[in-house]
């Protein structure tokens, strides 16, 4: 490693937050908290001051590594996700758990070092961490289901990262090259690599692992989990696999796999869980679309979902902290006594929802006109039925039954104050996005030639989602909670697998247990006969005649004779 | 009768209802005097959006609600034999 590199090597934003978050346990009051809100900035600060293009160099093996690699779709990611912990990280101020902020900057770093990563071992490394990190952040939550989760969890993430690290080496093996670049699905390790990221996307079939870790954690927790694993398996898509025409089926399933089971769903957090995985899916569409357009839409919606999403979960994070409720039949009325709580979520809501004058409006619209500059029917018809679906599960749903239907009789105080500006800042994020593009359009991978806010756009949309809310007033009583939950993959690992474990268990002890009894059998008889032959008399003790000596002589001659013969 | 917020009178939240469907009239009455730009052949069927952003919405309920009729467990499913501990 040259000077040069070493001299520069404090200024990788991702080390910055993974340095930050090993000092941070040993600060105490103010300092650490100063600490909590600065290390991000920091790790924004350090990024923007980098140049484009491959930072670091280093050889590792026979490897060039590139640990540091700047373009403008890694630099996107990577202010997204500082952002996110910025956020986070106020709003999880005072959080009692001395785990949970460490955990979940260790967490962002590494989401911020996949994102920096210009060589295919750099992003398994960071990989590793991110689920190191994540797992750590469901720990911290320290009750025994979110223990249990947590094993469920890491479980589905190592498979995960099996799988990517064996297609990484595939990879390498023929191609001898590292480099992080787009990639066919033309190999089985290329197919690999595929399955690795898509696992962690939440995609069919292990979509589950998402809805039944997440909403474990604690109420700052889960806001830190929902933003860096999903939206950096979004990333690696967009760099290795833009195009791949499968992601647009694996995605539009995503979309509707979320919205059937948001809607049939009455945990809060969980209804939230399921509908990332119903965004995340039309990120994967539009990679799936893979033009210019879906590209830049993928990625724009990655960065305003984060901003909306946590917005969400802090919302649904202040009711949990305040009433320790998740569940909406156990919960309404709230707006009476958090106002500022309700109308945050409100923001998150419409703007997931894609309303006029919210993020999600100047972003998910690119991936839909993607699919009509594509002139893919089909397709375009499936994401206007799932964008008047994100309205019906997420944008009412969450906001009726949380804080309005039937009046629960809880009369929480709206969160104490970093709660409150953690969700304040991101609601200004979701409207200014949605009323200024402009910034963000700058940053995108491609030029962008879009007009988000034409009068036939807005008028369309508008129609579109009020006619869904309307749906969703007529169709209330089909809606009401019930205390369910949705069988689901999970289920083949939970129930059916150790089932089947066990099954396979009994039906080995009863064979073991008969076949050690005859083997014992068994043996004690050959032990019986042993004994019995090595008396004076037995066969291994008698004196043999002289007779047979010579027949055996004989019997060996005449063999040599006849051997001689035929030979 | 005094009500604790304005909300939990019925009065006003008929009102609201009033409103909601005017602006649900408005937005397809706007169809006429705005060219939406249709791209495909259906979009240019009058107030295209508004039906099928209800339909589409009915059709996922009743779907999800059939789902759920197999699906469906009660919440203590995975907890009442304690495999999750």
């Amino acid at each position: 490693m040259s000077s040069a590199m070493t001299s520069g090597l404090l200024l990788h934003p991702a080390l910055i937050l993974i340095v930050g978050a090993l000092l941070l346990p040993l600060l105490r009051g103010m300092a650490r908290n100063i600490a909590v809100l600065m290390i991000p900035l920091l790790a924004l600060a350090a990024l923007w001051l980098l140049p484009e293009g491959r930072l670091w160099q280093v050889q590792w093996l026979d490897y060039q590594l590139t640990p540091l690699a700047v373009d403008k779709l890694s630099r996107l990611f990577a202010t997204i996700f500082a952002l996110m912990a910025f956020g986070g990280g106020l709003f999880a101020l005072r959080q009692e758990s001395r785990l949970e902020i460490p955990a979940a900057y260790l967490y962002a770093g590494s989401a911020i070092g996949v994102a920096l990563a210009g060589d295919l071992i750099t992003v398994f490394l960071f990989w590793e961490f991110m689920a190191v990190g994540s797992t750590l952040v469901l720990w911290s939550a320290g009750t025994p289901l979110a223990w249990a989760a947590s094993r469920r969890y890491v479980g589905v993430h190592l498979a995960g990262g099996v799988i990517l690290f064996a297609g990484i080496a595939g990879h390498i093996a023929q191609t001898g090259d590292v480099t992080f670049t787009a990639m066919q699905t033309d190999s089985i390790a290329h197919w690999l690599i595929l399955a690795g990221f898509l696992i962690n996307a939440g995609a069919p079939p292990f979509s589950a692992w998402l809805p039944d870790a997440y909403p474990e954690a604690s109420w700052s927790g889960m806001v830190f989990l929902s933003a860096f694993t999903t939206k950096t398996a979004v990333y690696v898509l967009l760099r290795g696999f833009p195009g791949a025409e499968i992601l647009i089926w694996i995605g539009i399933f995503m979309i509707f796999y979320g919205i059937v089971y948001a809607l049939l769903e009455n945990d809060m957090r969980r209804i939230l869980a399921y509908s990332i995985v119903n965004q995340v899916g039309f990120m994967i569409t539009g990679i799936g679309i893979g033009t210019e357009m879906a590209l830049n839409g993928a990625a724009a919606h990655a960065f305003t979902h984060i901003i909306y999403k946590a917005l969400l979960l802090m919302s649904a994070g202040a009711v949990l902290a305040a009433t320790g409720r998740r569940k909406c039949s156990e919960l309404g009325g709230l707006f009476h006594s958090m106002p500022l709580t309700a109308i945050c979520g409100i923001i998150g809501a419409l703007a997931i929802s894609s309303f006029p004058l919210t993020s999600g409006f100047i972003s998910k619209s690119m991936v839909t006109q993607a699919a009509i500059d594509g002139h893919l029917q089909m397709i375009w018809l499936f994401l206007a039925a799932a964008s008047a679906g994100v309205f019906l599960h997420a944008g009412i749903k969450f906001p009726w039954f949380v804080f309005f239907q039937k009046d629960s009789g809880l009369r929480p105080a709206d969160p104490p104050a970093s709660m409150r500006w953690g969700m304040i800042l991101f609601a200004f994020l979701c409207i200014a996005l949605g009323v200024w593009p402009e910034p963000l359009y700058a940053m995108l991978p491609y030029a962008v030639d879009y007009v988000p806010y034409t009068a036939a756009h807005v008028i369309t949309q508008l129609q579109l989602l009020l006619f869904s809310g309307l749906a969703f007033f007529v169709m209330l009583d089909y809606l009401k909670r019930t205390p369910t939950i949705t069988l689901d993959f999970d289920w083949l690992y939970r129930v059916a697998g150790p089932a089947l474990f066990g099954g396979l268990t009994a039906i080995w002890r009863t064979l073991q247990a008969g076949m050690t009894q005859r083997l014992d059998t068994g043996l004690a008889s050959l032990g019986d006969t042993l004994r019995r032959q090595r008396r004076p008399d037995g066969l291994l003790l008698r004196s043999w005649p002289t007779g047979g000596m010579a027949l055996w002589v004989m019997i060996l001659l005449l063999a040599y004779l006849a051997f001689y013969y035929l030979g | 009768m005094k009500h604790e917020h304005w909300l939990d009178d019925p009065g006003n939240v008929k009102k609201l209802w009033r409103g909601f469907i005017v602006v649900l009239a408005l937005t397809v009455i706007a169809g006429f005097f705005v060219d939406l730009h249709p791209h495909f052949e259906i979009e240019s069927w009058f107030g295209f959006y508004a039906g099928y952003g209800f339909l589409t919405c009915l059709l996922m309920i009743i779907g999800a609600k059939a789902l759920g009729l197999l699906l469906k467990r009660p919440d203590s499913h995975y907890a009442e034999d304690g495999r999750d501990e």
